[in-house]
């Protein structure tokens, strides 16, 4: 693997573990998710993390695997769709998260029902590192 | 008064469809070349509010827009008992030619966005006498299927809401947010089932791969426009389209999505303005051509 896609890695675990921070910042997002019990996994296909969520709040982020951790849903891209996911004006395609599960970037399994009845608020959660993320040159 | 009256004016139509009387909500403005707008799937005729404003297009253009039945203020026919809406290729397009019909539009220009350009396409391959020009918004014959539309109609899964966050993506990121919150909230207030109704038109009933490639130019001009951001309709599905058929016009339009009309009408007028000037010039070169 090249320094370059180790440094895109690196950067995008760095952003997602920030997320939960992010949303804390985010009280109308919070609200938006306020009936939102779920346990799902996200992140880079590579490194997932556990993200427990409790009436909106991400109260939880943690590195899988974690031994006999249930999910509800996954949503799992690569670490070159969140980087250009996150640019502050996305280029065509790279943009939405259904664009990514439609051009092969990301994998959307298991129960969807929390994901689908909450579609706009994990759009906008997994949106909070746009405007911060950064890869170290 | 005090108040900015914008200058389209709303009225309901009597249209007989399919041997039923159908109450059609419509708003128009301006007056020449009838030009008829056609909205998107699960929304309604509010998403070319901003064309029916433009003092420029209504010196040469009377532009009208429809709600569809089920949609909008267009309420569902008196004989709808609740069963599940689903439009078919061959309903859309009566409904279509039933509303020209009612207004007496003679030799109508047609604009249409998303399903609205897809039969649009139909239009060009079975009636295209009957028009003066053919505009597809996010046209294509086809366009591969990138969620489950199941979704859009379960009582446990809110359907506006679903219905909103699914499209949300399909706006360009530079579109405005107050016309990009405003685009959503059409969808936030479709009836029950009817986005899903109306993409059964566009998913299952109204593939015209192979059948694109009977349409004559020459009989009524066919322009493409598709927003470099829709990855429901791509710019590949319309340049594929328009590739089967002779003569069609494509444009590719930069930070525009599915729903250029109302996500950014600046950015759209910036395309829409020359094809609507390349068709009054025909329309006069014509014209002058008769009385020669």
């Amino acid at each position: 693997m090249s320094s370059a896609s180790n440094a895109t890695d690196a950067a995008v675990i760095k952003s997602f573990a920030a997320i939960p921070a992010l949303l804390e910042q985010a009280p109308a997002l919070i609200v938006r998710g306020r009936l939102l019990d779920c346990d799902c996994l996200l992140g880079p296909t590579g490194h997932p993390f556990h993200a427990t969520i409790r009436a909106g709040r991400i109260v939880d982020l943690t590195p899988a695997p974690v031994l006999m951790r249930s999910w509800r849903f996954a949503y799992r891209a690569t670490p070159a769709a969140w980087a250009a996911y996150w640019q502050s004006e996305p280029r065509p395609g790279w943009h939405d998260l259904l664009a990514l599960t439609k051009r092969g970037e990301a994998m959307l399994e298991g129960d969807l029902h929390p994901f689908m009845a909450h579609l706009q608020y994990f759009k906008d959660v997994l949106a909070l590192p746009r405007h911060h993320f950064t890869v170290a040159a | 008064m005090n108040g900015t009256i914008e200058p389209m004016v709303g009225r309901y139509v009597h249209v007989d469809i399919g041997g039923e009387m159908h109450r059609i909500y419509f708003e128009e403005a301006g007056a020449g070349i009838p030009l008829l707008c056609l909205h998107t799937a699960g929304s309604d005729a509010r998403q070319w509010r901003h064309l029916l404003a433009d003092a420029e297009f209504a010196k040469n253009f009377r532009i009208i827009a429809f709600d569809m039945p089920w949609h909008g203020k267009s309420n569902p026919p008196a004989s709808w008992t609740g069963e599940e809406y689903q439009l078919t290729t061959a309903r859309y397009t009566e409904t279509i030619r039933a509303f020209c019909h009612a207004l007496k539009l003679e030799k109508p220009v047609v604009m249409g966005c998303s399903i609205g350009g897809r039969i649009v396409l139909n239009l060009a391959i079975d009636h295209a006498a009957e028009f003066r020009a053919l505009i597809g918004l996010e046209a294509a014959d086809f366009q591969a299927p990138w969620y489950d539309t199941t979704w859009l109609n379960r009582p446990d899964v809110h359907g506006g809401e679903v219905c909103a966050a699914l499209v949300s993506g399909l706006i360009a990121p530079q579109s405005p947010d107050v016309t990009r919150t405003e685009t959503l909230w059409g969808y936030k207030q479709g009836g029950p089932g009817v986005f899903k109704g109306d993409l059964y038109f566009y998913r299952v009933d109204g593939d015209l791969r192979g059948r694109v490639e009977t349409i004559d130019t020459k009989v009524c001009p066919l322009f493409l426009l598709t927003g470099e951001y829709d990855f429901s309709c791509t710019p590949e599905d319309t340049k594929r389209t328009a590739a089967a058929i002779g003569g069609a016009s494509v444009t590719i339009m930069e930070q525009l999505g599915h729903f250029p009309m109302s996500e950014n009408p600046e950015q759209f007028r910036r395309y829409i303005s020359p094809v609507l000037g390349e068709i009054l010039k025909q329309s006069m070169q014509h014209r002058q051509g008769v009385q020669v």
